[in-house]
């Protein structure tokens, strides 16, 4: 007898059909992966199953959990079960919490409300739940606020709110997308303890197919509202029976063809950074204290040669975003010297700067917060042009914009839409398309992909190793994603607190790391071969 | 938090001088001589120097802005030159009656408008959100002047039931109080209207943001029911841009309450300061001024205060 069973279940909102015929179940102790791209049903499904639908949400269909059908029980009911029997964990920790309440009364509160318990023993309890998730109390009284507590520290919260009262079922929605490796490593590792030590389900909800394999004893894989395959992960993932799900696995192990960099050979030097150094002053305690500086680039050399691909990876908050504002010269180093083609940037002025800037370019992670609305395309991505020491005139202009589109596989016909007329992908293809129309000697790339869904994510990475073919652009790849820095890189440096410690071949560093933040890069790194590997072994052990 | 405070205080203290350096060039400025208009056009120069002599208004212009500054600080605001009588008299005069009318409206509008606006809020789309807030798109549109003459005709005219102008001050004991409760009531309703309703929007729109975090989705799926949602976890942060608007509604309601003071014949500080600028009382100007610049700083304070008690990011100085 299933814990959670879900049958022909349909949902509406509004006319829009959201989910078709879903078909689910989970068993006591079950750990089931849920797994699709953007906009596949994966969330709705699980507040279905929270009956936290938005308002215009129809359901239809049988949803029973542990004898209680879902679609049908009162509001009331719902109150008793949510937090109760079945805890939730959502993916954005940084929101997740209300910023004006202690950790405290946060974890307390749902005890509180379901027990019945007197607040000493409620906090008792939460004192003790946050322990267990890793916030002990000397470190983490329950009197801090969320605003005190890092992402990593604000999920723990979050789990032990929704675990406080040994639910049967957690639902966890992209519960590590918003965290870095090592802290996604860490909560998946804290999740799987939890469903041991008290036989607890799990629906782990996620776009990216190695951590589902990691944690999942059974996979579920959806595609537009629609259950494509589901089974034993080892099996689905091994056999790929279903055409999506071969398309899903390949997508995600996806690595462009690309020249070797040996066929090039040691280029001329494009950019030299060295001994930079960046320092932030630290709010003074009071006006008589010493002022404190934080040091977020600490000391950092290297140079990459035209037309190379280099990585820059590392935990969030170790110092690589200064570095390439740094490098983009929307920032300057307290000390040390940049050189982008010979030239010294860091003691110019904005004028002298634009030869520069015209040969850099960026490209960000949102492909959706990047542009204005209100502009078209062809006003968005001729932005650059203005660094050209000849403007343009309008049909030289759109001569270039069309030419820049094509380049990234749009058509020139897309100049005269507005950005929301794209999806995602296409959204990051235009953003490339701006970074490559002035022809830039080197493209800073802030994550590029991650926003992404992983079929698109492998087109956007051929296309990068494409472009660095044809027009020999040099990228600076910042990424705390291994498998995008493997894809299109071909050397790597791994920064840990502001610091450059591991540098070299992409492949080499990532097959034997030798500092020990390299190593927990890749240790906590989720990679679908290696995760298959192990639970196949683990499968054919016993 | 005491840094988060005395850092406002400082910055309270410092707009204080600027203003009173600003009311006073200002007016030093402006065209129009207290001599002239208080001896008439026809004044001889003889006469008109000795007033001036007689009302230091022949000393140097740093020496007299010094003076009044200190002056300002031991509680003297100098006389008026068309009362002859002390500028702090009249204007404490002005104040029994300014500051409890604006405390009346605002209590009257905040007790109104913050439960319509969660109400409305709670249910947003629904026909009873739809009546609240066209409600308050009326009271926003009906002039306050119109709505005031409309409650004197029916409760004053018709009713007879509160007096339809004047005040005749607090009195003595409770029924001197409740006489000048009763002739402060229908003016405070009348201005009490607009601001509720301005504060009504308001609390609704902050409501339906707070209501769409994250943190209110965690809190339901902690189990708690849309109504203990609603109170525990989204009013106090809605609270914050509510009391944005709080704050700036008991400035205007200090002294910007010109024209209902002159619908019911109220000696307020509206009208003093209105009379005082068209005879060029440049020293009840300048001193009221003053006053209504110290009572917004107060105000502001307060706010700011609230907010910290209200968001406890704030406390620690970010």
């Amino acid at each position: 007898m299933s814990l959670l069973e879900i049958e022909n279940l349909s949902l509406t909102i509004g006319e829009a059909p959201i989910l078709k015929d879903i078909d689910l179940s989970i068993s006591a102790g079950e750990v089931m992966g849920l797994v699709g791209e953007s906009g596949s049903g994966k969330s709705m499904t699980a507040l279905t199953v929270m009956k936290l639908l938005p308002h215009a949400a129809r359901a239809k269909g049988r949803v029973v959990f542990d004898g209680i059908d879902i679609v049908a029980a009162p509001e009331a009911a719902m109150c008793r079960l949510r937090g109760d029997d079945i805890g939730m964990v959502f993916q954005e920790p940084m929101t997740a919490l209300n910023p004006v309440k202690t950790i405290g009364e946060q974890v307390a509160e749902g005890i509180r409300w379901h027990t019945g318990a007197n607040r000493p023993d409620a906090e008792a309890r939460a004192r003790a739940m946050l322990e267990r998730v890793g916030l002990p109390e000397k470190q983490f009284p329950l009197t801090r606020y969320p605003h005190e507590l890092s992402g990593g520290q604000r999920q723990r919260v979050v789990i032990a709110i929704a675990c406080a009262l040994k639910p049967k079922l957690l639902i966890a929605d992209e519960p590590t997308t918003a965290l870095d490796v090592v802290l996604q490593a860490q909560i998946l590792d804290l999740l799987r303890d939890l469903v041991d030590e008290n036989r607890m389900s799990l629906l782990l909800i996620s776009h990216d197919l190695a951590v589902v394999t990691e944690m999942a004893d059974r996979t579920t894989i959806m595609r537009h509202g629609q259950v494509m395959e589901a089974g034993e992960t080892a099996r689905t993932l091994t056999e790929k029976v279903h055409p999506y799900t071969r398309r899903l696995a390949e997508a995600s192990t996806h690595v462009p063809e690309r020249a070797k960099p040996a066929d090039s050979g040691p280029g001329e030097t494009l950019l030299n950074v060295e001994g930079v150094t960046r320092d932030y002053p630290i709010r003074r305690a009071s006006l008589f204290s010493t002022q404190h500086s934080f040091r977020a680039v600490d000391d950092v050399s290297f140079s990459l040669a035209r037309g190379q691909s280099m990585a820059l990876v590392g935990r969030s908050g170790c110092g690589k975003s200064t570095l390439a504002r740094m490098i983009l010269a929307l920032d300057r180093p307290t000390g040390g010297s940049i050189r982008f083609e010979g030239e010294r940037l860091e003691n110019k002025s904005e004028g002298e700067l634009r030869p520069a800037r015209r040969h850099m370019q960026v490209v960000f992670q949102d492909p959706y917060g990047s542009f204005n609305p209100r502009h078209k395309v062809e006003r968005l991505v001729a932005e650059p042009l203005h660094l050209l020491d000849e403007k343009p005139d309008r049909a030289r202009r759109r001569e270039l914009v069309a030419e820049a589109l094509e380049e990234v596989g749009l058509s020139a016909a897309d100049m005269e839409k507005y950005p929301h007329e794209f999806s995602g992908g296409q959204r990051q293809r235009i953003s490339i398309a701006r970074a490559v129309i002035t022809r830039p000697k080197l493209i800073v790339a802030d994550e590029p992909v991650s926003a992404l869904d992983v079929s698109i994510r492998a087109q956007i990475l051929d296309l990068f190793a494409d472009l660095n073919r044809r027009l020999k652009v040099a990228y600076l790849v910042i990424t705390h994603d291994l498998t995008v820095a493997r894809a299109i890189t071909d050397r790597v440096m791994v920064m840990h607190e502001g610091k450059i410690v591991e540098e070299g071949d992409t492949n080499t560093v990532f097959d034997r790391p030798e500092t020990e933040t390299a190593k927990a890069l890749v240790a906590a790194a989720p990679d679908l071969d290696r995760a298959l590997r192990m639970r196949l072994a683990r499968v054919s052990g016993g | 938090m005491t840094a988060y405070l005395a850092k406002r205080l400082a910055v309270g203290l410092a707009t204080l001088f600027v203003a009173s350096l600003v009311v006073f060039s200002v007016l030093e400025i402006l065209p129009g001589d207290p001599a002239r208009i208080m001896l008439g056009m026809n004044a001889s120069p003889e006469a008109l120097d000795a007033l001036r002599s007689q009302m230091g208004l022949d000393r140097p212009v740093v020496l007299r802005y010094l003076d009044w500054l200190t002056g300002m600080a031991t509680g003297d605001f100098g006389r008026s030159y068309t009362y002859s009588s002390p500028v702090v008299e009249l204007v404490a005069e002005r104040v029994a009656v300014s500051l409890p009318l604006a405390v009346m409206a605002l209590t009257l509008s905040t007790a109104i408008a913050i439960p319509v606006g969660i109400f409305a809020a709670a249910r947003r789309g629904r026909l009873s959100d739809t009546l609240a807030m066209g409600a308050a798109q009326v009271g926003v549109a009906i002039p306050n002047f119109w709505f005031a003459m409309l409650l004197v005709y029916v409760f004053a005219v018709g009713f007879r039931l509160l007096p339809a102008g004047g005040f005749p001050g607090w009195g003595e004991g409770w029924g001197g109080l409740w006489q000048g409760f009763k002739a402060l009531l229908l003016p405070a309703v009348s201005l009490a209207l607009p601001q509720a309703a301005i504060l009504a929007r308001v609390t609704r729109s902050a409501m339906l943001e707070v209501l769409g975090e994250d943190y209110i989705r965690t809190a339901r799926a902690k189990g708690l029911p849309r109504r203990a949602v609603l109170w525990r976890h989204a009013l106090r942060n809605a609270l914050i841009p509510v009391l944005t608007i709080l704050g700036l509604q008991f400035a205007f309601l200090l002294a910007g309450t010109i024209i209902i003071e002159n619908v019911f014949y109220l000696p307020g500080l509206g009208r003093l300061i209105f009379q005082a600028i068209s005879q060029r009382d440049l020293i009840v100007v300048e001193g009221v001024v003053m006053l209504l610049v110290a009572s917004i700083i107060v105000v502001n304070l307060l706010v700011d205060i609230c907010y910290a008690v209200a968001d406890p990011r704030l406390r620690t100085g970010r």
